[in-house]
């Protein structure tokens, strides 16, 4: 993508809350905007380095706690005398923290998880996610279970007694999330376009290839698994400083595949993919709920539509339209060769 | 100790239907290699036909087991058919993505037809338990578990002695030349999967009575079938039938002893705790199905 | 004939065990410096084991594997290509879904120096090393004959092309002991005297070369030195001329009346 034409829609974009006055759209927005990030992270993961990890939001669930955790303070007992207690620290910083934690956790479970390969694989992802989503509603002391962390303060940046930037209000969160989106985009366009990018593509394709020119398998998974997660984590540090409450809940099954029909309908191991699936299917609700649709007819709708662009375009919406594009303007003159995307069969 | 004895009962009964669920996933993961995320839901297909049936239609208690494990195996085998055979050459996470996309519209169905309220189903045993000394089980539990080792043993007997059994196993050994030999590999997979179908339905009509049937009854199970297949590896029926025992077993001491919070991430941790130790499963060492 | 090279890679007793079977039963043998070492034999004879064994895909039962004096044996594949040794595949091995120029420059892998940090950060030192890759990623593509190709996808490539990418892609990790497995199998007269022609000029830059390779006029025309395996073992070690007409060779391939009609 040239320059200019990344000028031209980082500046639209930019300018949307100057036009855009009714707070429903923006709130719209501003949720598509983390489920965007949210799938682009998953993106890198299922869709350029091929491992089929669906505890994705484990990470996002953990970003979102870790940081709602720090930003109130906690205490807990490790025994019944000896209390480990933080008090509240800034916003800011709590967020960062969110990011850090789901990252860490991403490296123990790129560490642990990826000693079993396929179908066994998928099941322990899956089960990880459930095991903190259990956590989560148990360590009452820590989580306050189902009842939830509510309260939980909104995003100020600033120097006490100097002056204070409050991002309360819908538009100045929408610039919080569309430059944590924007960074997100540039640091996986960065890994995809270089050598690292490609070890992972590289194992997506043909692990025993890769490994015979130098691939260090593990290394690039566990790699790729960190990258991922820490920005699941930012996703859900945004998401829980916006509707400042978290339950348990956030760590549902559903959620990963939301984010999985996301990445798939965009087109994986694209890097346009996760950000059109993240439109559509943050856009998709609204739309529904206008029609007064039972959340139920939605989500088979959500199921329906899946299985249906699986079936009609097995590569996703990005890489038809890039097909569909390519065949009409005939042979590219373009002596850069293309990243391409592929669904090869992962071995 | 009475307390100990008392879970170990508990724990019998219970692994009877969890090694049910097992084994009908072990079979559909072993010979079609597919992550059937249905399984579940047949599971809640199941309780909530009998619910339909009994309290519903008035339909006799027995009949509508077996009527609701039929009706399971036959909706198992229009998922086979619409679904997956058309997916046969796709890649796996394909395959899982379909799966996913069944599963979603399958749970929905069930809560925009019975709501998300609990129901529960008569059962026409005895309310009162059997004692036996200090120990007590319900009439209901001792039947689900008798028809559970019931059909437990039909289906070793359909794999192992009968001619469909026996082209099961070859498919599952060895995919080309079991085609090579004649075996209908197609009609192999959609028998694999309407019966691995059906014993998730057979299972969730047989504990519907003694727990409560709702819509994401089915999740739960999944997972516990999930990890009964780990435990025993792929394909393995005997270790799916150890696994589903093991499992109940290791719930009930957990809950006895741990905390009644985390029964259900027993199965879980078990499942994490297991391939970290031995990535191929436990049973794995048996490669073929018997 | 280097008779006085140094000896680089260095195979003990290596014994290859699948449940029953013997597949390699105490090897032992040496590849010289800048050498064309080709093994040769029946189907099962372990041939592809042995590769198996030495670039780290398999652990020998028994046996040790050096290379220029460290050990090799016990390490993971990709350890073993960063100290030199890099091999292809029996069945066609590529990035099918990627484009010839992308699969070279995966090949290339051990040849980048960023760090993924500085990646992230987008460092310049990031995109002079970029262009330095590409730039060898086109002069291994003229290498093998491939430049014209460069955009196309793997998968879309002729059979004999996509032999030659997949020793393209090998050389892209700069091996010092590069090991072929089969690398003309399915290759029409015409693709084979061109992939001599490559293998020349890969010998010529001094890379030491161990060959398995089925096709004895490519065998006989490209050895300095010939190993024949039968049932995991050796029986024959010798120069192209010897081998031709060793009894115990000829038993293996044709049966016993055939050598006693040689002989």
């Amino acid at each position: 993508m040239t320059r200019w034409k990344s000028v031209l829609i980082i500046g639209f974009l930019a300018s949307i809350p100057l036009w855009v006055t009714s707070f429903y759209f923006l709130h719209i927005l501003i949720t598509t905007g983390i489920f965007i990030i949210a799938a682009m992270s998953l993106n890198l993961l299922l869709g350029f380095t091929g491992q089929l990890s669906l505890g994705h939001v484990a990470f996002f669930g953990i970003g979102a706690y870790a940081s709602a955790l720090l930003s109130l303070g906690f205490e807990v007992h490790v025994t019944d005398d000896f209390a480990l207690g933080v008090g509240p620290r800034p916003v800011w910083l709590a967020m960062l923290f969110g990011t850090l934690a789901a990252g860490l956790c991403g490296f123990a479970l790129g560490k642990i998880a990826f000693k079993v390969r396929g179908a066994y694989f998928v099941i322990v992802s899956i089960s990880f996610a459930e095991v903190v989503r259990l956590v989560a509603v148990n360590w009452v002391e820590l989580t306050q279970g189902p009842m939830a962390l509510n309260n939980v303060p909104p995003l100020k940046l600033g120097i006490p007694e100097l002056f204070e930037l409050s991002f309360l209000r819908k538009p100045a969160y929408f610039y919080v999330v569309l430059a944590t989106a924007i960074a997100c985009y540039v640091i996986i366009r960065r890994l995809v376009h270089s050598h690292v990018g490609r070890a992972m593509i590289a194992l997506r394709e043909n692990e025993p290839l890769a490994m015979s020119v130098g691939v260090d398998v593990t290394c690039y998974l566990v790699l790729a698994t960190v990258v991922s997660a820490a920005m699941a984590g930012a996703a859900g540090a945004l998401y829980v400083h916006y509707v400042r409450i978290v339950d348990p809940d956030i760590f549902l099954f559903i959620y990963t595949v939301m984010m999985v029909i996301m990445v798939v309908t965009g087109g994986k191991g694209t890097l346009a993919g996760p950000i059109v699936g993240g439109a559509i299917f943050g856009l998709l609700p609204e739309l529904l709920r206008a029609f007064a649709i039972k959340p139920e007819v939605q989500w088979i709708a959500f199921g329906a539509i899946m299985i249906l662009v699986v079936f009609l375009l097995p590569r996703g919406i990005v890489p038809a339209l890039d097909d569909w594009w390519r065949s009409r303007k005939g042979p590219s003159p373009d002596a850069k060769p293309p990243v391409q995307a592929a669904s090869g069969a992962p071995q | 100790m009475d307390q100990f004895l008392q879970h170990c009962l508990n724990a019998f009964m219970l692994g009877g239907t969890y090694a049910l669920l097992g084994i009908g996933l072990t079979l559909i993961f072993g010979i079609m290699r597919v992550v059937n995320f249905t399984h579940g839901e047949l599971y809640a297909f199941g309780a909530y036909m009998m619910y339909a049936l009994v309290m519903r239609l008035g339909v006799d208690f027995f009949l509508a087991l077996a009527l609701a494990t039929v009706l399971g195996l036959v909706v198992g085998a229009a998922i086979e058919f619409v679904l997956l055979r058309q997916l046969r050459s796709a890649d796996i996470d394909v395959t899982m993505l379909v799966m996913i996309g069944a599963w979603i519209a399958l749970q929905n169905a069930e809560q925009l037809a019975w709501t998300g309220v609990a129901q529960s189903i008569a059962s026409p045993f005895p309310a009162d338990p059997i004692v036996l000394g200090r120990l007590s089980v319900s009439w209901n539990r001792v039947f689900v578990f008798a028809v559970a080792i019931l059909l437990i043993a039909a289906t070793y007997f359909l794999v192992n002695r009968t001619k469909l059994g026996m082209a099961m196993r070859a498919t599952f050994q060895d995919r080309e030349t079991a085609a090579l030999m004649g075996v209908r590999i197609e009609r192999i997979h959609t028998a694999t999967f309407a019966l691995g179908s059906g014993l998730a339905a057979a299972a969730g009509a047989l504990l519907g009575p003694v727990f409560v049937v709702t819509p994401t009854m089915g999740d739960l199970a999944a997972a516990k079938a999930f990890a009964i297949v780990i435990l025993g590896g792929m394909g393995n029926l005997v270790g799916a039938t150890f696994g589903g025992f093991i499992l109940a077993f290791a719930e009930e001491i957990g809950v006895g002893y741990i905390s009644s919070g985390y029964r259900d991430a027993m199965g879980f941790l078990l499942i994490i705790l297991i391939l970290l130790v031995r990535p191929t499963g436990l049973f794995a060492r048996k490669e073929r199905i018997s | 004939m280097m008779a006085s090279a140094s000896i680089v890679l260095e195979v003990i007793g290596l014994t290859v065990r699948f449940g029953g079977l013997m597949a390699i039963d105490d090897i032992t043998f040496e590849v010289r410096n800048g050498e064309v070492l080709s093994l040769i034999g029946p189907n099962g004879a372990g041939k592809t084991s042995v590769f198996n064994a030495i670039t780290g895909y398999l652990r020998p039962q028994v046996g040790d594997i050096f290379y220029n004096g460290r050990r090799l044996s016990g390490l993971q594949p990709h350890t073993i290509a960063a100290r030199g040794v890099v091999r292809t595949f029996q069945k066609t091995s590529l990035f099918g879904g990627q484009t010839t120029f992308n699969n070279v420059l995966m090949g290339l892998h051990l040849s980048a120096r960023q760090r993924p940090l500085a990646v992230i950060l987008g460092l310049p030192s990031v995109m002079k090393d970029e262009r330095k890759l590409k730039d060898s990623a086109w002069d291994i593509l003229r290498f093998n004959g491939l430049e014209s190709r460069a955009h196309e996808l793997g998968s879309a490539l002729s059979y004999g092309e996509q032999r030659l990418l997949e020793v393209a892609i090998a050389l892209a990790a700069r091996p010092t002991l590069l090991l072929l497995d089969e690398p003309v199998s399915g290759m029409n007269p015409t693709e084979k005297v061109r992939f001599m022609g490559t293998l020349d000029k890969i010998r010529s830059k001094g890379t030491t070369i161990l060959l398995v390779e089925h096709d004895m006029r490519t065998v006989m025309g490209a050895s300095d030195r010939i190993i024949c395996l039968n049932h995991g073992r050796i029986i024959a070690d010798g120069v192209p001329g010897e081998i031709q007409s060793h009894p115990e060779v000829i038993r293996a391939y044709l049966g016993e009346r055939a050598a006693r009609a040689g002989s």
